[in-house]
């Protein structure tokens, strides 16, 4: 009679506090300067090469890995705290983000020697910016209906097709793109996909911005002609993508971001209700403060199982399924609570109102339970796990 | 949570062997009840929580709430929380125990007992076990607002029936100038408050055993039912609405290990953890794991159909007990309303630092 969900009470340690209040400071500082608007950064998530490159010097970037390529083999623990200090904060992350998160684990674990001399550092700098290339037109969720085409020819590979919803691949230095070396077998219509690692200057590329419903154009179609890849940037199997797929969704789904990414609009609502606010509207902030601290814990523990070298995939599913749905609906629970309050006054000196912060958010809100696995794919995994499928 | 101690291993045996929900839910009398009893208490579960100096077992705060969790996936036949509760209390109070189950009260928000000329009265509803303990533990303020700590026996007390059996044997009970069977001032550090904490994070504990065994049998039942030629289990629609309910499982999975630790080494005297950092956990714990009772229990429902309605079906053991749960010590619109007026007091930009501390 015993589930096989587990959330072990981890705490992040104390000496993570240090950490932390250097990571507040440098941010009040880069604030300060003028990098970014504490009170309008929620509507840019900004990208700021300048602003990666003074979080590497702090040795912030590729905290976990390797000292060989310039990591420093700190714990999972401590990159937990860098990370939902600056996602709390909307700190202008787009640069870095995705290769700190994902690649730079991706390529530590298939890259080629060479490769990851070459890469891992640049990263590390600040200096490489990563593009994730998996959706395409006619394959999403079913990833593995990719169809971008690797032809192996003398030296390495020719790619053609279309890569889609790829962020920031406009600006990136590098894509981990995903394609197809071979036709699916009868047996694994998973068989047949590749990972590749893109250098985006490589002729044969072109992107297309997408503009999103919210007014921002992150969003890429990424389209390939004839370009040639070299045999040394394949990551892993040739063939054998599907393999390596699954260990690194942990990593991806269970961190702050798939639970703060409107945090900004619950810190407004509590600022428009005040400081002694009538008792149902109290009750009403009191439970999204409990679900927000259990979905925390739930993610820190987490944490702790990939730091202790744990693959908890169903737990990591469960934390993105609930962390987005809660997000998600954080908007439209703070549009009823603060709902008899004026939102057209400003939240302070030079700062937007509280209807500025919801009308964002709430534009922002529908994708949170798509990007990076759809609740249902999700759900599917989590069913899985409780040996359904 | 250890899996390994004695005292863990042990409650898994007696209630594996002794409180079969299936054989319960069957049985023609309360046989059952005895035997259970029995053996929880030759064990020294009963008071596992009081110092052996006080003729208790003297277990870990810890593997008292790994021992509640395990009740919960049982759901909790016997007044195990309510005598380990009340153990804990007397003993800190320095009043003999008496022999048999206890219960405590008053536990649900609104109900007060008074000590006035050495006798006590008031109401507490909802008393779990109210027929089965021969005696009740209670935190009661006197004509000065002091707090005492007092043994009653159940009998001095005129009990009615609920309007309905929300689970765990609940009787409404009146006191109309109750003599104690023993008083004494609340001690120094465990007052109504600590009493209040400790229980709401008690039920936690058993609420999240009971989601566990809830999910088990849903993933269980939706595997052997058969519907349009195939196992439930088979349609998407069913395996997403049980993968919601393992969310909420999970979450009260979250909210009871991490609330049972935080208080543990709060009572051990951590000075790392403040006033605050156990509010947020206890608070957030009973909220969270009420809603996921709420949401848990519906969704549990849904994927048995007619079945799990049934008296005869063991799911309504859980449900029903996890619905009357939610209000004790606390409901979750009671300490959200305490934590949210914390919250807003603290201001807005207090709530990230309140909530990264650990």
């Amino acid at each position: 009679m015993q589930t096989a969900i587990r959330f072990d009470p981890e705490r992040l340690p104390p000496r993570t506090r240090e950490l932390r209040e250097e990571v507040r400071d440098f941010l009040k500082s880069e604030a300060d300067a003028g990098t970014f608007d504490p009170a309008r950064a929620y509507k840019s998530r900004g990208f700021d090469r300048g602003f990666s490159r003074r979080v590497a010097a702090k040795g912030w970037i590729g905290l976990t890995w390797p000292k060989k390529y310039g990591g420093q083999e700190r714990s999972f623990l401590d990159r937990y705290v860098v990370s939902e200090e600056f996602t709390a904060a909307c700190a202008p992350v787009g640069c870095h983000f995705v290769a700190d998160r994902q690649s730079g684990p991706v390529i530590i674990r298939y890259a080629k020697e060479e490769i990851k001399e070459e890469v891992l550092p640049k990263i590390i700098a600040g200096e490489a910016c990563f593009c994730i290339g998996m959706s395409e037109p006619g394959s999403g969720s079913d990833l593995f209906a990719a169809s971008t085409k690797a032809e192996k020819v003398d030296g390495g590979f020719k790619v053609n097709g279309t890569k889609i919803w790829t962020s920031n691949a406009h600006r990136a230095d590098y894509m981990i793109g995903l394609f197809r070396t071979s036709p699916p077998t009868k047996e694994n219509r998973r068989h047949g996909l590749t990972q590749f690692l893109v250098d985006m200057k490589t002729p044969g590329i072109k992107c297309s911005p997408i503009r999103n419903m919210a007014g921002g154009s992150e969003f890429n179609e990424v389209h390939f002609t004839d370009m040639f890849l070299p045999d040394n940037v394949v990551l892993g199997e040739v063939d054998g993508a599907w393999k390596q797929a699954t260990s690194e969704l942990a990593y991806e789904r269970s961190g702050p971001e798939r639970f703060l990414d409107t945090f900004f609009v619950l810190t407004a609502m509590m600022k428009v209700l005040g400081e002694s606010p009538d008792p149902r509207t109290a009750e009403s902030l009191g439970r999204l403060v409990a679900q927000l601290h259990t979905m925390r814990r739930m993610s820190v523990s987490v944490a702790g199982m990939l730091e202790q070298g744990k693959e908890p995939v169903l737990e990591a599913s469960i934390v993105k399924d609930l962390g987005t749905i809660w997000e998600q609906a954080l908007p439209g629970k703070a549009r009823d609570i603060a709902a008899f309050h004026d939102g057209a006054a400003p939240l302070g000196a030079n700062a937007p109102s509280f209807e500025d912060v919801l009308d964002y958010a709430t534009l922002v809100a529908p994708k949170l339970t798509i990007q990076g696995g759809t609740t249902e794919i999700l759900r599917g995994i989590i069913a899985r796990g409780l040996g359904l499928r | 949570m250890s899996d390994d101690s004695i005292v863990v291993e042990t409650t898994r045996r007696i209630f594996a062997d002794l409180a079969d929900p299936q054989t319960l839910n069957a049985a023609k009398d309360d046989a059952w009840k005895t035997a259970l009893w029995s053996a929880l208490e030759e064990s020294g579960l009963t008071l596992a929580w009081v110092p052996e100096e006080a003729g208790g077992a003297g277990a870990e705060m810890a593997d008292g709430f790994d021992v509640l969790r395990i009740s919960g996936q049982y759901a909790a036949p016997a007044p195990l929380a309510e005598t380990l509760l009340a153990g804990l209390t007397l003993a800190r109070a320095g009043i003999a125990l008496p022999d048999g189950p206890m219960t405590v009260g008053p536990i649900r928000d609104g109900d007060a007992l008074r000590l006035a000329g050495g006798t006590v009265s008031g109401r507490a509803r909802a008393v779990p076990f109210a027929r089965d303990a021969l005696h009740l533990v209670a935190m009661v303020e006197d004509e000065a607002g002091a707090a005492h700590v007092a043994l009653i026996a159940i009998g001095d007390a005129a009990a009615a029936d609920r309007a309905a059996d929300l689970g765990a044997g609940r009787a409404d009970l009146h006191f109309d100038g109750v003599a104690p069977a023993a008083l004494a001032p609340a001690p120094e550090g465990f007052g109504p408050a600590d009493f209040q904490r400790l229980g709401a994070v008690m039920r936690v504990q058993q609420m999240a055993g009971a989601l566990e065994t809830a999910l088990d049998m849903c993933t269980r039942y939706v595997q052997e039912r058969v519907a349009f030629g195939k196992p439930i289990g088979k349609f998407q629609a069913v395996q997403q609405n049980l993968a919601r309910l393992a969310g909420e499982v999970a979450a009260a999975l979250t909210a009871a290990s991490s609330s049972a630790d935080t208080l543990e080494k709060w009572m051990a005297g951590d000075a790392d953890i403040t006033p605050e950092d156990l509010f947020l956990e206890c608070a957030s714990a009973k909220i969270r794991t009420g809603e996921a009772a709420n949401e848990g229990a519906a969704i549990a429902h849904q994927a048995h159909g007619a079945i799990g309605f049934t008296n005869e079906y063991v799911l309504q053991r859980y449900t029903r007990t996890l619905f009357g749960w939610r209000d004790d010590f606390g409901g979750e619109a009671r300490w959200a309303l305490n934590l949210g007026n914390a919250m807003a007091a603290r201001g807005a930009d207090a709530l990230w630092p309140a909530l990264t501390r650990r």
